[in-house]
């Protein structure tokens, strides 16, 4: 089994008011079978041994599914390889002697809480502005009476495969939750059951995203290439429309 | 204690309907004067806590992430069960209920599997009424798939994400309960003490994860939906902060804990690959219905897999289950690979693994049907070993996965603890000894959605619960204590790490604890465990300070638990000397190794009851009976 020794300059921040400061760190054998975060765990266990504070960073699954893991890797939202969650990115990509710099997502919306840990609950309240279809539970109809043709239903799946992790946000130059709430909108508005709320959720959903300090998509499409699960630009295309026609069909 | 399960009388198909018509109704205008803490955020806290507040209860919601949305059962892949009989192959509530029974080979309670089975048909309308994106044939029709051995295609699905979208479902609803304001939703929050004044659930102790503040909570009922405990053995499928804490402090305050020995081992996981390793990662086991399992049929056999020729490997599970084949249920198959590799016959590092092959399936099907069927499975594994399974077969080892067992809980979902009620994971109810593939999600669910909201109105209406201060003596004791320990556990400045402790738990209970299982094992780690927690608590190194976001703090109180619960599971796996389903005692075998139940002592729930700290935990029997699903040995021959 290979090992090899990283450089890490890893930002170190007490709390979301105190100053922040990269950090140097050696990590003497990475195994190229590591993922990521199991680096770092390594690190850590070797810093408590000194007893020194370990690198606080949010993680959960690990198998890139729950959306909790995520930091930049030499400017890269969830490091260099592409459609990965940083906790999916194994050790065998980098190499020997490395230098890389970790840092929180920066965006105004996305407080740094501590180190590597930022405040993504903004994304929490985009989705309960409107981000839902408003069916009580009981009562509902038998699922096969709502025919869904198989193309719907995957374009669907597509746009419903968002983590909220919030690598969009923390690549594009703007900070836009563009492709998050796109993702959602697009999701409902391509399903009969997201029909009737259709306008109302695009003009409560983008009122809240800019609400929360998001900035405005100016196309760039740094969010589609880091999106760890590959969330296309047309969502956002949607997103625009529906909210388009939301606001000329507004009376209010 | 005295454990009475409330089963309804009558038929077993009007119990449902019976119980929920002579249950007792809350005014629809008094709704709103009760509060229910709801702890977890997962399938079952989620729909639990939005469907609550859709009926017009104040709800406070916890979860120790970031986001509802993070809990773990985000990361179930293969789908959902339901008695939809939509492909007309003979499936019916009986037939799933059946299959729930044996599965879990008869030791589950019969009313509970029933009307979970009758359930299972309305969360699927539910979840589509959300906008669930389930998978579609191209008429437009809901599909199916045929999961986990089953007989008929009764499993919903949404590519490999199944868990996800109904999560997604449940959070959506939740938030649009926070966005009106029925339910104030507390984030990065961890329930460490539960509150009982009077005799009843009134509260819990939390800890805000970011200010490190505790906080005292009162309401009218407490509902625990804070999933299993399998990281108990740090090596599982489950998410790393996933913990037993809610459920062990429930406990601890008087909560009978169910079954500890039932814990799940899934025989799809990619094998650990070095000491750092941090959890293990499951492959759907949908692989098993194409992909051929073997060893080498020699021992220390290291030639490459492609150099070793037909006749020299052993397909053990088509040798030995030729019915049934690679398709065996979960415990068989993880079991017959322990075997192969005890007799030195495994494969990869430290020769724990078994080879998964696609070759025959590639050269029947052709790549690109098997590339359209199990293409992200594939892309997964070869990012996390760098090894592409169109060449080389796939290495896989069994792992922790989900736990049978749980706090104990009544019909109606209420632990013995009045106003306690556990639902999902945390709670033993519905799947005996072994869970059934496609089963975790709509258990979940049901319990969530259909059966609590119900429970949780007969109990507030009958029990009137009397109005209770946070700052009352109850609530202060607890905060105290909770207080107290978490000083004690800054105030060691030991040397070892919290991970190390973790770890070494875990290896003594996968070692005498795991699928196989022998009282000397047992005895051995009931040994080993006590002074492992003495060292714990002497030498431990926790860092930092209590108001700030700690990690380390908040996982050394988890694994303080686990190195209590540790024993507790060895304690109850040593209790039942016999096997049945994942608790494989290796005195009680047929003579070709398979699982022996004994019916005639074991026929029993087991719920363990605290009686302090160095006491032994008393053994309370809920018997069980089986009228509709007749008694038999499992045979998958």
């Amino acid at each position: 089994m290979k090992s090899f020794k990283l450089i890490l300059n890893v930002w170190r921040q007490k709390s979301g008011n105190a100053d922040g400061k990269f950090v140097r760190y050696e990590v003497p054998d990475v195994s190229e079978h590591m993922s990521f975060l199991e680096m770092l765990d390594v690190l850590n266990e070797a810093l408590i041994g000194r007893g020194e504070q370990p690198v606080a960073f949010d993680h959960d699954c690990r198998e890139g599914i729950c959306g909790m893991c995520g930091f930049m890797i030499n400017g890269d939202a969830h490091g260099p390889l592409p459609g990965t969650t940083v906790c999916q990115l194994h050790m065998r990509h980098f190499h020997d002697g490395q230098e890389l710099w970790l840092e929180p997502w920066r965006a105004r919306a996305f407080p740094v809480v501590r180190d590597l840990m930022v405040n993504r609950s903004a994304f929490d309240r985009v989705i309960a502005a409107g981000g839902f279809v408003s069916v009580n539970t009981g009562g509902v109809p038998d699922g096969n009476t709502l025919p869904i043709g198989k193309l719907d239903a995957d374009r669907a799946m597509d746009a419903a495969a968002c983590i909220g992790c919030g690598a969009c946000v923390a690549m594009c130059p703007n900070s836009a939750a563009a492709l998050f709430t796109g993702a959602k909108i697009s999701h409902l508005g391509l399903l009969p059951q997201g029909q009737p709320e259709r306008n109302t959720r695009a003009e409560r959903m983008v009122t809240q995203m800019h609400a929360e300090g998001f900035g405005h998509c100016t196309s760039t499409g740094e969010c589609e290439a880091v999106c760890p699960k590959h969330i296309k630009l047309e969502v956002i295309a949607r997103m625009n429309a529906d909210f388009l026609r939301a606001k000329l069909r507004s009376r209010d | 204690m005295q454990l009475d399960a409330k089963v309804p009388s009558g038929p077993i198909e009007k119990k449902w309907d019976q119980r929920r018509f002579e249950m007792k109704l809350v005014n629809p205008a008094n709704k709103r004067k009760h509060t229910i803490l709801v702890v977890g955020s997962g399938l079952a806290g989620a729909s639990a806590a939005a469907s609550l507040a859709e009926l017009g209860y104040h709800v406070k919601c916890f979860c120790f992430q970031d986001s509802p949305r993070r809990a773990h059962s985000i990361a179930a892949q293969g789908g959902i069960n339901a008695a939809k009989n939509y492909q007309n192959d003979g499936d019916s509530v009986m037939r799933l209920f059946y299959d729930t029974v044996k599965g879990g080979d008869f030791r589950s309670r019969e009313s509970n599997v029933y009307r979970l089975a009758q359930i299972s048909v309305e969360i699927i309308d539910q979840c589509v009424a959300q906008g669930v994106p389930f998978a579609r044939e191209y008429g437009g029709l809901l599909a199916n798939r045929s999961f986990g051995g089953a007989q008929v295609s009764r499993t919903f699905y949404a590519r490999g994400q199944t868990g996800q979208q109904l999560l997604l479902g449940a959070y959506q609803a939740l938030e649009r309960q926070i966005g009106l304001g029925k339910v104030e939703m507390f984030p990065r929050t961890e329930m460490l003490d539960l509150v009982i004044a009077d005799g009843q659930a009134r509260g819990i102790v939390t800890r805000n994860l970011i200010t490190g503040k505790l906080e005292t909570q009162a309401g009218d009922a407490v509902v625990l939906g804070t999933g299993g405990y399998g990281n108990v053995f740090y090596l599982s499928t489950n998410a790393k902060g996933s913990n037993a804490t809610a459920i062990w402090r429930a406990y601890k305050r008087g909560a009978a804990f169910a079954n500890p020995c039932y814990t799940q081992i899934h025989p799809t996981c990619i094998p650990v690959s070095g000491e750092y390793q941090s959890k293990l990662t499951l492959m759907s086991e949908s692989l098993r219905n194409d992909g051929r399992i073997w060893v080498p049929l020699k021992k220390g056999d290291s030639r490459p897999p492609s150099q070793i020729p037909a006749e020299e490997r052993d397909y053990y599970l088509e040798r030995r289950y030729p019915a049934f084949g690679n398709l065996v249920p979960r415990d068989v198959a993880s079991r017959a690979a322990k075997q192969v590799c005890d007799e030195g016959r495994g494969v990869g590092p430290g020769g724990l693994g078994v080879y998964l092959d696609f070759k025959n399936a590639i050269e029947r099907l052709g790549e690109p049907v098997v590339r359209d069927r199990y293409g992200n499975l594939f892309e997964m594994y070869e990012r996390i070993t760098g090894e592409d399974p169109y060449q080389v077969p796939m290495r896989i080892f069994p792992a922790i996965h989900y736990t049978m067992g749980g706090l104990w809980v009544d019909y109606n979902l209420m632990s013995n603890v009045p106003g306690l009620f556990v639902v999902g994971e945390a709670n033993f109810s519905d799947h005996g000894a072994n869970r059934l593939g496609a089963s975790a999600l709509m258990q979940g669910l049901a319990d969530g959605y259909f059966v609590l909201p119900y429970t949780i109105g007969d109990y507030l209406a009958t029990a009137k619960p009397a109005k209770v201060e946070a700052a009352s003596a109850p609530f202060t004791d607890a905060e105290r204590e909770v207080k107290a320990r978490l000083d004690k556990l800054l105030g060691i400045n030991g040397k070892r790490t919290v991970d190390s402790f973790h770890k070494e738990v875990g290896r003594i209970l996968w070692e005498d604890c795991g699928m196989a299982r022998t009282a000397e094992g047992l005895k051995r780690a009931l040994q080993k465990i006590p002074e492992l927690r003495e060292q714990f608590w002497k030498d431990v190194a926790v860092l930092g300070g209590e108001g700030e976001v700690n990690q380390q703090l908040e996982k050394a109180g988890r694994v303080a638990d686990f190195l209590e619960l540790a024993e507790l599971i060895c304690l109850d796996a040593l209790d039942r000397a016999e096997s049945c389903g994942c608790h494989l005692r290796e005195e009680f075998q047929t003579p070709d190794g398979e699982a022996k139940r004994n019916d005639a002592d074991f026929s029993y729930v087991a719920a363990w009851e605290w009686k302090g700290p160095g006491e032994q935990p008393a053994l309370n029997k809920e018997p069980l009976s089986f009228e509709h699903v007749h008694l038999a040995q499992r045979s998958y021959k």
